[in-house]
């Protein structure tokens, strides 16, 4: 497993960096395309974690839409360019204390072992057939009820984001 | 699975070294002689003014909502179509649900005229009676009537 460990962290290393300078630069649009390479590292650390659709899914709604909606919201706001963004401390005292509360809850995960819990030998190679099984078979309902979602989605909104209604 | 994922990830190092070897080599080869107006842009010899970063048309923004619906439908493909040939008929009809309920979406934002694009409204100089026009015609044309 020296390799997997290898590629992890290279993932990780690409993920927290790009997620680094998401938070910490001054410039909206920078921030906007590093942004494309946390997405991409953490769908590469899907697919070490044996969730291929997974993976897939994340490059594609993930880089390939929410990512072009965001840098559309960045180029079509008028005056947020050439503005430089604060990135000062505000609101510390509720902030310590929610930052504290998660720093616990991993270092709960952290320092359990559940490394040497026994987890089952994963014997799924790809997901993506199981997943279309289930959906045509037990879940079918779940799966037209996703498309009236979607439906209710796109209506709602082009209604909200029409210029003239 | 993961050898084939290692498949795509060769490719990926092999992008990643493929750019960077070509830049790196031609910096290697390259003279370097810079001056200040090597940095500036090149607008047709016209001096460049203002930031090359401009507001662009707001109905990008709802067409780019559009597609995103539309991209997780195509998500929800990719698992049917690796079990559609064993389910067979019964599988298709299921999928040709899904894709009408949101046929009526597409439908809909076609029919409210979201997919049309913004036309410029050009405002054609309307002619007023004896605004901007220079006195004299103005004379001329009374003599005229």
């Amino acid at each position: 497993m020296e390799l997997f460990d290898i590629v992890f962290y290279v993932f990780a290393l690409i993920t927290l960096g790009s997620a680094c300078v998401v938070v910490f630069s001054k410039n909206i649009v920078h921030a906007a395309f590093s942004l494309l390479f946390t997405f991409f590292g953490v769908a590469g650390i899907y697919v070490l974690l044996r969730a291929d659709f997974l993976a897939v899914t994340q490059i594609l709604i993930y880089v390939g839409g929410i990512l072009v909606l965001m840098l559309f919201g960045v180029m079509l706001t008028n005056k947020v360019i050439n503005v430089k963004i604060k990135t000062g401390t505000m609101q510390a005292w509720p902030a310590g204390i929610a930052v504290s509360i998660l720093a616990g809850l991993l270092a709960g995960v952290f320092y359990s072992n559940w490394k040497d819990a026994q987890l089952p030998a994963s014997t799924v190679d790809a997901t993506t057939h199981l997943l279309g099984e289930m959906l045509m078979t037990s879940y079918l309902l779940p799966f037209e009820i996703a498309s009236v979602v979607l439906l209710v989605a796109l209506i709602g909104a082009a209604l909200i984001a029409r210029r003239n209604r | 699975m993961l050898t084939e994922f290692g498949r795509v990830f060769i490719f990926l190092i092999l992008g990643v070294v493929f750019v960077a070897g070509g830049l790196v080599f031609s910096w290697l080869i390259r003279p370097n002689r810079p001056y200040p107006s090597k940095l500036t842009t090149y607008e047709c010899g016209e001096e460049p003014i203002g930031d090359t970063r401009v507001r662009f048309n707001i109905r990008f923004y709802v067409v780019a909502l559009i597609f995103l619906i539309f991209d997780v439908e195509v998500v929800f493909l990719f698992p049917w179509a690796t079990v559609f040939k064993g389910l067979g008929w019964f599988a298709f009809f299921e999928m040709m649900v899904f894709l009408v309920i949101l046929f009526v979406g597409y439908a809909y934002v076609w029919r409210k005229g979201d997919l049309d694009w913004d036309r410029p409204t050009p405002k054609v100089p309307k002619y007023e009676r004896g605004i901007g026009v220079r006195e004299d015609h103005l004379m001329e044309e009374e003599v005229a009537l």
